[in-house]
């Protein structure tokens, strides 16, 4: 029922190989994505108006900044920023050039998904934090993060799925992974078997992200009695 | 003591429309007292008493805590102020990842307890409040009047010696209301904390403060002891709170109406028995209200007199001579 191809490339190992490639780009990126997007997401929220530190200019210029990167298409970012990926890591081709890609693509995502979740945090429980004379830096470590963690949680399971959804993307400009092994034996030598395995896994890997993920919620969150 | 002089606050000041919230408001909370604020919503008391630990910046005037000026100090002591004014909620406001030990834990933290004292201390705020088995409980596993006990050993963790409540007993039906003023009242007598409470309900003040200030439209309408302003209230918006505005007689009238007052020498005389019988005119009543205030009971009664002038002069005449209080119903 399989191709000729499949059953090579299988026997290779390389489906399995791509597995691999697709959930360790995913996690690495997913991981330092957070690293730089969770600050600039505590930064969007702290200083808006109404926040526990309002600067408005640093809030406008932030989220300016967030959002260009936003509104531009994968896609295109991926190639605008080749040269930047050449930069950091020496090279604009394979899977360390990919990984800056997805990071820099998904930095901006994870910072307003960081943002919407702490601003889920009742007004009324930063009130009472401020009555009782934290100060503000102990206010995001003990309040805000706390509060907001299985939301955070959600939010990071979400970007994270996103994330695996660009990483498919990068195969086509020297990525690899289930994407790269998707076009180039499946869509460039038109083996539609490849492409299905490389689609069935993708949604395998999704599913196991969400289900993991949201049992790590269901674990941490208090306010469901139980 | 508490002193609040000339305060006022207005949103959005300068801009084409300021919202004046408070406006000259001064007030003095002597140590020991159980002070109530009270007014309608929108009146301004939930701004008032985030005025007295800063949480609102007054736009002029002053909050003394102990002849301490707190709108002068730099940040970092205002954060330290706090700490010796607690605060409460209407809605609580617990931490909902955290376990009921932790929430009473936390302020101590911030102020970088030990540990072990911490804890210690915390366990005894539990036993005070009565929840001292549910210190690994989560909020959300609480009844409302659980969480505000929580609150209110969160509010005590630090020993202060003021603790503001805001709306406290809102959310919460009567009898849990019941509970969480005693407990209140007894923070205050025990533990010598001044108690500002907030709150838009006349039974409050009248179980549990000894002085109360109306506030009407971002100014104080009145202040004094609640048992002199619920006796007779000058404003007519304590009036209104506090002889409730829907319990008023209606429109239907045919005569002249009076109030009579009952100051607290006179209520146990059955005053209307002896009215009639010595004027042998009858007189409708329209309301009564009586109620114990400090264990003397306060109440005032609204009665319709006879459509007859000579009548009516007769029965004010006997009320004048027994030295029964009365005033003219509008």
């Amino acid at each position: 029922m399989f191709s000729d191809m499949f059953q090579k490339l299988w026997a290779n190992g390389v489906i399995q190989l791509g597995i691999w490639q697709t959930v360790y780009m995913t996690v690495l990126s997913t991981a330092v994505a957070y690293v730089i997007g969770l600050p600039l997401g505590v930064l969007l929220c702290v200083t808006d108006k109404g926040g526990i530190h309002p600067i408005g200019w640093l809030n406008k210029l932030v989220g300016v900044i967030v959002n260009i990167f936003r509104s531009i298409p994968f896609i295109i970012l991926m190639v605008a920023m080749l040269p930047v990926a050449k930069l950091v890591v020496g090279t604009s081709l394979g899977n360390s050039a990919m990984i800056v890609m997805l990071i820099i693509a998904a930095a901006p995502y994870v910072a307003r998904m960081v943002e919407s979740s702490l601003k889920e945090v009742k007004p009324g429980v930063i009130e009472a934090a401020q009555a009782m004379g934290t100060p503000e830096f102990s206010i995001i470590r003990k309040v805000l993060i706390p509060e907001a963690k299985p939301s955070l949680i959600t939010g990071s399971v979400i970007s994270m799925v996103t994330i695996l959804g660009y990483s498919a993307m990068a195969g086509t400009i020297g990525g690899t992974g289930l994407g790269q092994i998707a076009i180039t034996y499946g869509y460039q030598r038109q083996k539609t078997d490849i492409i299905w395995v490389c689609v069935v896994l993708t949604i395998v890997i999704v599913q196991l992200i969400q289900e993991f993920g949201m049992r790590i919620v269901q674990k941490t969150d208090k306010r469901v009695s139980h | 003591m508490i002193e609040l002089k000339q305060l006022s606050k207005v949103y959005n000041p300068g801009s084409a429309n300021p919202v004046v919230a408070l406006q000259d408001i001064s007030l003095t909370i002597a140590d020991g007292e159980i002070f109530g604020i009270i007014g309608l919503s929108g009146a301004g008391k939930s701004t008032l008493v985030r005025c007295i630990n800063l949480l609102e910046k007054p736009t002029s005037g002053s909050v003394l805590l102990d002849g301490r000026d707190l709108t002068k100090l730099t940040p970092k002591e205002l954060l330290l102020a706090r700490r010796s004014i607690g605060m409460i909620f209407q809605d609580f406001n617990l931490l909902e990842q955290r376990t009921v030990l932790r929430n009473v834990l936390y302020p101590l933290e911030i102020a970088h307890t030990p540990r072990q004292d911490a804890v210690k201390r915390a366990r005894e705020l539990l036993q005070l409040v009565g929840l001292s088995e549910k210190e690994n409980a989560y909020p959300s596993q609480l009844s409302g009047g659980q969480k505000q006990r929580v609150a209110i050993a969160r509010a005590l963790a630090t020993k202060p010696r003021y603790l503001l409540c805001d709306e406290a007993t809102s959310a919460l039906d009567p009898n849990t209301t019941q509970s969480i003023l005693d407990l209140l009242q007894q923070i205050n007598r025990t533990l010598q904390v001044t108690i500002v409470v907030i709150t838009h309900e006349m039974k409050v003040i009248d179980r549990i403060c000894t002085k109360v200030a109306v506030i009407d439209q971002s100014r104080i309408a009145e202040t004094g002891r609640v048992s002199d302003v619920f006796v007779n209230p000058q404003s007519q918006i304590a009036r209104e709170l506090i002889l409730q505005k829907e319990r008023q007689p209606g429109e239907i009238r045919q005569g002249r109406r009076i109030r009579i007052v009952f100051d607290g020498t006179t209520s146990y005389r059955p005053v209307i028995s002896e009215l009639v019988l010595a004027c042998q005119a009858p007189v409708n009543i329209m309301l009564a209200d009586t109620r114990d205030v400090g264990g003397v009971a306060y109440g005032h009664m609204v009665v319709e007199l006879p459509a007859d002038v000579r009548q009516q002069e007769k029965i004010t005449a006997w009320l004048k001579t027994s030295g029964i209080t009365y005033n003219e119903e509008a």
